[in-house]
């Protein structure tokens, strides 16, 4: 009986040892990067690190898939190695992380990964109540819906009282809400939280169509079975600017990824790529001169170094050869480039002066 | 000083205090817990708050048992994925009783095929994961009827297609057909030990007796063991029970809108982590510990009534 009573007194003891050791920690932890969370720091914690952790999807052909050969390729995860040719020369210095729609916001927040490339959607609500700041638009998309070729659904008004699939915790799935309800057509929605689970479905024939963005619809249509009796209807029933973010907090990481993307976009108007880099080291024009930093001291205010530009080029090249290399003609998918063409081009991609 | 020596040994003293000393930890825990949180929801500028919940929820939901429109609030949204969690538990609870006893009985008959029958049942569906057996009812069992056009009748009451199951009277989607089924099946194998393990705890001298006095096998089994046999199988039915309503929460796989669900997409959306964290787990409390009490009242029914 005593010893019941004694285990009784102790086993808070131990309770409390543990929980004041778990504080102690977090404390220590605290001084060090003297913000808990890290966030406020984070372009010191990566710097520090001499690596870039990046949240990706990992399941889109052409925006961030791992191949065969275990390497990543895509639009996002070149937004990720031409952030680490910016930092520390080397575009292979990234550690990519799998993450799924439900838990990309929380890993940012938590600065678990210090950026997310991974064809987010950029709005008002998440910049606002999730606590994300968005770089400039990396790929600007709209969704659509995939139906089968024999299926005789021509429009959207075709599809009334049918099921759709839809992946869950993605815009897709309120802008297919608010499409239907604009347009009175009553549907059923079967909705999945995995992008692979959802497609499957879909190519089962449970659903008679599914929606998603118009890229994503091309790219996993790519690894369908069957993938050539599938069409995607004309109709895009939203806008998508697709961005990578970071989370809220460090301004200075914030700038240093909007200048990397902004980077990409320069280099294509000046028709610098990778190949004829080194031709340009030597250009009169001002304004290149300054892009590549052979004159002036632009990279300096990011905290990097001035020549910062050259190395995205280098390693990873412009936005036409990131785009061409995962997404243009020469790919499965063979997208046309469309909004995503240069300004002067009748796009919509622009980079603010490099002045 | 003599006083305190007597205190120091005195067993409620040390009983008293140390119920005190746990509580007053736990409370700290909590605080150093609950501030951290706050320290860091400021820190990305976040407000802690249930406010998001009467915001307009504007996603759809495949299975609406009460009306819901995407104008509606995300609570209204909740509610429909908790009466849908309820609808899996009650069917589910139902029919795995009804799966498990049987199966149970059936591992202890004398007809060699329908107790190796039993078995083989029981040994396959404890033994392997339950969401591959969700998996395995929803793409190769459901999505594998034909479509609708060339549904399956089944004596012209029951009609099978990748719609689901049409009765009469109503139609089931195959999303919760094949969470009900795979509920249903796994968590019958369970039941179905321990039936047969409540079974086999009754004294043979019961079923000697009960023989002897003239009753046929059926009888045998319902007066005298079955009854018996319930004090010993209902606690940890009570636990099958309690773990067929958890499990539901897997329908996140297959697409059922069950409370998990449209929680997870709430929380999408929101970006309530906390918040919605905090809901969910305290709905499947409360189901939790209903089921209990009412198990737990039914227990003392069947307990032996001393007199």
């Amino acid at each position: 009986m005593r010893k019941s009573a004694l285990i009784l007194a102790i086993a808070p003891l131990i309770f409390a040892i543990t929980a004041c050791s778990g504080e102690s920690g977090n404390t220590a932890n605290t001084s060090s990067t003297s913000a808990p969370q890290g966030i406020k720091n984070r372009w010191d914690t990566v710097k520090n690190r001499g690596q870039l952790i990046c949240g990706v999807s990992g399941e889109v052909p052409g925006f961030s898939f791992v191949g065969t050969d275990g390497k990543y390729s895509g639009i996002d995860v070149d937004v990720c190695r031409a952030v680490a040719a910016a930092l520390f020369d080397n575009p292979d210095a990234v550690e990519f992380r799998n993450l799924n729609s439900k838990e990309r916001f929380t890993a940012l927040q938590t600065g678990e990964v210090d950026i997310l490339s991974r064809n987010t959607t950029w709005t008002l609500s998440r910049t606002t109540s999730v606590g994300l700041e968005f770089a400039p638009v990396v790929f600007y998309d709209g969704q659509a819906i995939m139906v089968r070729k024999n299926s005789n659904v021509k429009t959207l008004a075709d599809l009334k009282d049918k099921a759709i699939c839809v992946q869950t915790g993605t815009t897709t799935e309120q802008n297919l809400a608010d499409q239907m309800r604009k347009r009175g057509i009553t549907y059923k929605p079967v909705v999945f939280e995995d992008v692979n689970i959802t497609f499957a479905t879909y190519a089962e024939g449970r659903c008679d169509g599914i929606t998603a963005d118009r890229s994503a619809l091309v790219s996993r249509r790519s690894i369908l079975p069957k993938a050539e009796d599938n069409v995607i209807l004309d109709e895009v029933i939203s806008s998508e600017p697709l961005a990578p973010a970071v989370a809220k907090g460090d301004t200075k990481w914030a700038d240093t990824v909007n200048w990397v993307v902004y980077s990409l976009v320069k280099a294509e108007e000046l028709g610098i790529n990778s190949q004829n880099l080194a031709q340009f080291a030597t250009s009169n024009d001002p304004d290149i001169k300054r892009f590549l930093g052979t004159e002036g001291n632009l990279g300096e205010g990011l905290g990097l170094t001035n020549d910062f530009a050259a190395r995205i080029i280098k390693h990873v090249g412009n936005y036409s050869e990131v785009y061409d290399r995962n997404l243009g003609p020469k790919t499965k998918l063979n997208l046309a480039r469309g909004q995503n063409q240069l300004w002067s081009k009748g796009g919509l991609l622009y980079s603010p002066p490099f002045r | 000083m003599t006083n305190l020596k007597l205190l120091w040994r005195d067993r409620r003293f040390w009983r008293i205090s140390g119920q005190f000393l746990a509580v007053f930890l736990a409370v700290v825990v909590v605080i150093i817990l609950w501030s951290n949180l706050n320290r860091n929801l400021q820190q990305l500028g976040i407000k802690f708050g249930f406010d998001f919940l009467k915001q307009q929820a504007s996603f759809d939901i495949g299975e609406t048992p009460i009306s819901y429109k995407p104008t509606d609030t995300y609570s209204r949204a909740l509610w429909v994925g908790l009466i849908n969690s309820l609808r899996i538990a009650i069917a589910g609870i139902f029919l795995t009783t009804i799966v498990g006893v049987s199966a149970g009985i059936a591992r202890l008959s004398d007809n060699w095929l329908v107790r190796n029958i039993a078995l083989v049942y029981v040994e396959i569906f404890r033994n392997t994961p339950l969401l591959l057996q969700l998996l395995f009812w929803y793409f190769a069992v459901f999505l594998g009827f034909p479509k609708t056009e060339n549904k399956i009748s089944l004596w012209g009451l029951i009609y099978l297609s990748q719609n689901g199951a049409e009765f009469p009277w109503f139609t089931l989607s195959p999303e919760f057909s094949a969470l009900l089924l795979g509920l249903t099946f796994y968590t019958g194998a369970f039941i179905a030990e321990i039936v047969r393990g409540g079974i086999q705890s009754v004294p043979k001298g019961q079923w000697e007796a009960a023989r002897s006095l003239g009753l046929k096998p059926g009888l045998v089994m319902r007066l005298v063991v079955f009854p018996q046999a319930l004090r010993v199988i209902i606690p940890p039915l009570t636990s099958q029970y309690l773990n067929l309503t958890k499990n539901s929460s897997l329908a996140i796989a297959i697409g059922y809108p069950d409370i998990y669900f449209v929680s997870s997409t709430t929380f999408n959306q929101t970006g309530r982590a906390v918040e919605v964290m905090l809901l969910i787990m305290l709905t499947y409390l409360t189901l939790s510990l209903t089921i209990s009490v009412v198990m737990n009242l039914f227990n003392r029914m069947v307990q032996i009534q001393e007199r």
